[in-house]
């Protein structure tokens, strides 16, 4: 259903160790809401990613439940703590059951 | 038998007030539901929450949102105007650097957005923000 999703996340490449990124991501999905209709009044079946993970290293960052108010394209920008070098993990989870991965490294120095 | 004048007012002020009132009344009781849902039916606190939104936005599809609770460790969005009032949640994990978030949202016309922070020691704080919409975002 949702075709070329493509995840897109912007975050520092380097930090000092305690410090507090911001980070950014972008997903290209159409969010269907289930609200529109079609030119023939059917309804357009609700197609929606319901959930955004971020972690780093393992320990969660920001976990998201999206509902069919979120815009198409989900959009966040949000914070997290650094105190080693590692990897955030971005999970974005489609209603059809696939799911859109994204990694960013950080050197903490 | 014969409808006073009174009577025949009072039945269609009644029958106005079910036609136009209905649909407002379900969507108040739906925001409701869904606070009363994620604070257990705790009272929230109109402080510790900020809700920045936009006092007019031209395009109901992407109206720019951000929420900053500090200390929280979930929130809440709903828009009250909505046909399905839930926006999004907010889970924030030990590695997070603020209790904050911007995105994007869509509503459907004029009305307020609402967010509840829930916090380590079971309070729940909220903000609440009224936003104008030119176009709205549910493709009607």
């Amino acid at each position: 259903m949702a075709e070329n999703v493509t995840p897109r996340v912007r975050a520092p490449r380097e930090a000092a160790p305690g410090d507090v990124v911001s980070i950014r991501t972008l997903i290209s999905h159409p969010m269907e809401s289930g609200q529109r209709r079609d030119g023939d009044g059917n309804i357009i079946p609700r197609s929606i990613i319901n959930r955004f993970t971020c972690d780093f290293n393992g320990e969660n960052v920001i976990d998201v439940t999206l509902e069919p108010a979120i815009s198409t394209n989900p959009y966040f920008q949000f914070d997290a703590v650094v105190n080693e070098s590692g990897t955030f993990q971005f999970t974005w989870y489609d209603d059809d059951g696939s799911v859109y991965e994204e990694t960013a490294d950080i050197a903490v120095a | 038998m014969t409808a006073t004048r009174r009577q025949v007012l009072n039945t269609g002020l009644a029958a106005a007030a079910v036609f136009l009132g209905l649909p407002r009344l379900a969507s108040a009781q739906d925001v409701d539901a869904a606070i009363a849902e994620f604070t257990g039916g705790a009272e929230a606190a109109e402080e510790g929450v900020t809700l920045i939104a936009p006092e007019i936005a031209e395009n109901g599809n992407t109206v720019p949102i951000e929420i900053d609770a500090p200390g929280a460790e979930a929130i809440m969005v709903l828009a009250a105007g909505n046909p399905n009032p839930d926006v999004a949640t907010f889970n924030f994990g030990p590695a997070a650097g603020s209790q904050m978030a911007s995105t994007r949202i869509r509503l459907a016309g004029e009305q307020d957005v609402v967010a509840i922070g829930r916090f380590p020691d079971g309070s729940f704080k909220s903000a609440r923000a009224h936003v104008r919409v030119t176009i709205g975002g549910c493709g009607g």
